[in-house]
């Protein structure tokens, strides 16, 4: 099927230009903003409700790192907005566990699933492989409303009576399997399966588009081979997700039955408040397997766009072409099988058969080859580059520099050895954080820094781009450095108040640097934020079709682009997407015919 | 365009595509529900059981729609309406039949004293429930879709000879059936 017929299905047209005119006179505001079926709009409004999502799920960890940093202060001020979660001024110890658990549920699905990839294989995959829009435009309006459903579910829970659901983001029965265990199991546990099931769904139906139109809609002579990195890596993104996030909503399903039905999948011999429970047979463990065998492929969704991201803006502004692309694919492939292998390795200390445990080890340090091939390839794409320090270009190199760091720490708690000391201590905290979290919000941003010329028509600021980068990147070393100390020494993690602890009294001050240098990052975040906002409507505009001398093809679209992306024909591609300084040249974009005396190679 | 065009002939239409890759989430997810089961099985407190008959008549049922469906998409390639229309309201008729079966087939099992929910209630039974419950909500989805061609097949206003989403929801209606029958001969065989 043409592309044309997936954008005005029943109508094939031969003269696009007209139709494309024709349709959009009678695109009311509605059908443009709102129920947009259009990949561009639909990749905005994901990046604008992950970034409301982002907002929320950095100031719960604000919220949090005040208490933890200053556990004796008492400030009236938070009693005035939050009543009796903070009675005396005092966060309580049932808020704080639900920020905590909030804050992980919110940035890892909302924002760095949902928003990341939402927002870049939204927009970049039709642009790239030189399609009109997504293979299904209507199935990928419904997987954004669905977010959205998901959203305002797990939204109004943070307003209910007794609280969202607490039990860490992870929420391993029995504690979320029973609403008597505590407060966070109530209603606010059912509201956040609800939402999560409703996530599923979404990042399903997006899932199967982006992947099918990879496959199926790329433009004359876009070879799979031709691919720009992004576009591969948002490609095993799509394909993790759909084959993982299924095995997360059938774990979800049981659970809400041992909640609702009375049934005992997961519960056994259980004895509450001196009441032992009917229960029998069940096993909470079983929830660990299914929960982290999507869990563990969850962190390639949120890394491997943001890879493919990196490795397009650091190609562009280094000048040179993407050091070894076909390691490049190859080793996201290899990332992608073992992201399947190595779910046990979150449950090492679950009484696991130690061999059982040692394959996982090993299949566990076998990723370290492929993450370790792309970490050289970005930094051989560096050398002797006639390198551009733009914004998103730091950003890139800030992604690597976190990656480098938590992917060291991944050999640490991979090891079983290892990880039964630092099982849930803040070593493991500083490892994730800065692996996956603080990683890929480097690349989120290099993305959005990068795009934003052909999203919105406009540049971002830079001078707040700069602030924005290197506050960000010297307070999430700061903030998790000295984590890594911590969990060493044995500090486990979701504990209300270490001062109360002998053994931890002398983090107290390290805490409160902590807390501070996160103060200061969320500063830089608002930041950012008011810098996006400022910028699409007061930017410098963009007056060249291709500002960043890119060779991909949504450069080659007009500044703001209609739906349907070219007005004319879909250009065709004669080359692969990194001839950058080639003979000479500064770029040659895809399109242009290979010419007889060009040297060989690509 | 004429070019790209005829290029792109050849491969499958998107929808179809899409239509695959859900299958194959579901896949996931009834893979991640009868691993769960197995590894169950082989724990401490499991009761073994045996389905009753009338797991068997439902089963025959949803094998019936398939052929029924099959016939329905030859007669619509045929361009023969009634014939399609007849067969197409077959097959509703014999997923519903499947649907009711199946829940006599559950309250069965509770007369049987095998407690699916509520206090007493044996994992192996709750299992049967989640996964049999989980199929019947995906054949609700198919008759919801067999529903509205079938409705666009009766209206007068539009003639409608596109094949696509009736071959959709064929194949679909296909995984539908061939999923429950793997289901039911893993309970045979794994009870």
């Amino acid at each position: 099927m043409s592309n044309e017929a997936a954008i005005h299905p029943g109508v094939i047209s031969h003269g696009f230009q007209e139709h494309q005119e024709a349709h959009h006179h009678h695109e009311s505001f509605i059908t443009k903003y709102i129920f947009s079926q259009d990949h561009k709009m639909i990749a905005k409004q994901y990046l604008i409700t992950g970034m409301v999502w982002a907002f929320i799920g950095g100031l719960m960890s604000v919220l949090f790192r005040i208490q933890l940093g200053y556990p004796e202060a008492t400030l009236p001020w938070l009693e005035d907005i939050f009543g009796h979660w903070a009675k005396g001024g005092k966060i309580s110890p049932e808020f704080y566990y639900a920020l905590v658990t909030m804050h992980g549920t919110i940035l890892i699905f909302f924002v760095l699933t949902a928003g990341l990839s939402g927002t870049f294989a939204n927009f970049l995959i039709p642009f790239q492989v030189g399609a009109r829009d997504m293979a299904s435009p209507f199935m990928n309006m419904l997987s954004y409303w669905f977010f959205v459903l998901s959203s305002i579910i797990m939204l109004s829970s943070l307003f209910i009576q007794t609280g969202p659901a607490a039990g860490g983001w992870t929420v391993y029965p029995p504690l979320s399997a029973l609403g008597d265990a505590s407060i966070g199991s109530k209603t606010g546990m059912d509201l956040w399966l609800i939402s999560m099931a409703l996530f599923v769904v979404s990042q399903l139906l997006a899932g199967l588009n982006y992947v099918s139109t990879i496959l199926n809609m790329r433009t004359k002579g876009m070879t799979m081979t031709r691919l720009p990195l992004t576009v591969w890596g948002l490609f095993f993104t799509a394909i993790l997700g759909l084959l993982s996030f299924p095995v997360l909503l059938s774990g979800f399903i049981l659970l809400l039955f041992d909640r609702h039905l009375g049934t005992s999948f997961y519960l056994s011999d259980i004895v509450i408040a001196g009441k032992i429970l009917p229960n029998e047979g069940g096993s909470s463990i079983l929830y660990q397997h299914l929960f982290w065998f999507l869990g563990h492929p969850e962190v390639y969704i949120i890394i491997l766009p943001t890879m493919g991201i990196v490795s397009e803006i650091m190609s562009i502004n280094s000048r040179k072409p993407i050091f070894g692309y076909t390691a490049m694919v190859a080793s996201l492939f290899a990332i992608a099988v073992l992201s399947f292998l190595v779910w046990a390795h979150h449950m090492f200390v679950t009484g696991m058969n130690p061999f059982l445990g040692s394959v996982f080890v090993l299949l566990t340090l076998l990723i370290a080859v492929p993450s370790s091939i792309k970490v050289f390839n970005w930094l051989t794409t560096l050398w002797r580059g006639n390198i551009r320090f733009t914004v998103g270009m730091l950003f890139s190199i800030g992604f690597v520099s976190n990656f480098i760091s938590g992917g060291l720490t991944g050999i640490w708690v991979g090891n079983s050895t290892i990880d039964i000391h630092v099982h849930d201590t803040y070593f493991n905290i500083a490892h994730f954080h800065i692996v996956m979290g603080v990683s890929a919000f480097m690349g989120m941003f290099a993305g959005v820094y990068h795009w934003f010329p052909k999203m919105y028509g406009r540049y971002m600021n830079n001078t707040m781009g700069y602030i924005h980068f290197w506050v960000t990147l010297v307070c999430a070393y700061v903030i998790f450095w000295p984590m890594h100390y911590e969990g060493l020494a044995g500090m486990p993690r979701r504990y209300y108040d270490y001062s109360t602890w002998e053994s931890f009294k002398q983090f107290v001050e390290l805490n409160r640097v902590i807390s501070f240098a996160a103060f200061v990052s969320f500063m830089a975040q608002i930041l950012f934020l008011f810098n996006f906002f400022y910028s699409i409507f007061k930017g410098r505009k963009v007056t060249t079709k291709n500002p960043w001398g890119a060779t991909t093809l949504e450069w080659t679209t007009p500044i703001r682009p209609g739906h349907g992306n070219w007005p004319g024909e879909i250009p065709e591609v004669h080359r692969w997407p990194y001839d950058y300084g080639k003979d000479g040249v500064d770029f040659i974009s895809q399109t242009e015919p290979v010419s007889k005396n060009e040297s060989g190679g690509h | 365009m004429v070019d790209m065009m005829s290029a792109q002939q050849n491969r499958i239409h998107p929808y179809k595509f899409n239509l695959w890759l859900g299958l194959a989430g579901i896949i996931m997810m009834f893979a991640g529900l009868t691993s769960a089961y197995i590894v169950k099985r082989s724990q401490p407190g499991w009761e073994s059981f045996t389905l009753p008959m009338v797991f068997v008549f439902s089963t025959l049922m949803i094998i019936v729609s398939s052929v029924t469906i099959q016939m329905a998409l030859k007669a619509f390639r045929a361009h023969r309406m009634e014939r399609y229309r007849l067969f197409m309201a077959l097959t509703v008729f014999l997923g519903v039949l499947f649907i009711v079966l199946q829940v006599v087939g559950f309250f069965r099992l509770q007369e049987m004293g095998m407690k699916m929910v509520g206090m007493g209630s044996n994992p192996a039974y709750s299992f049967v429930l989640a996964i049999a419950g989980l199929h019947i909500v995906h054949v609700l989805g198919g008759i919801v879709a067999l529903l509205i061609i079938l409705a666009k097949a009766f209206s007068t206003q539009k003639r409608n000879y596109d094949s696509v989403p009736v071959e959709i929801v064929t194949t679909y209606w296909h995984f539908v059936d061939i999923l429950w029958v793997y289901i039911f001969l893993f309970f045979q065989l794994l009870h």
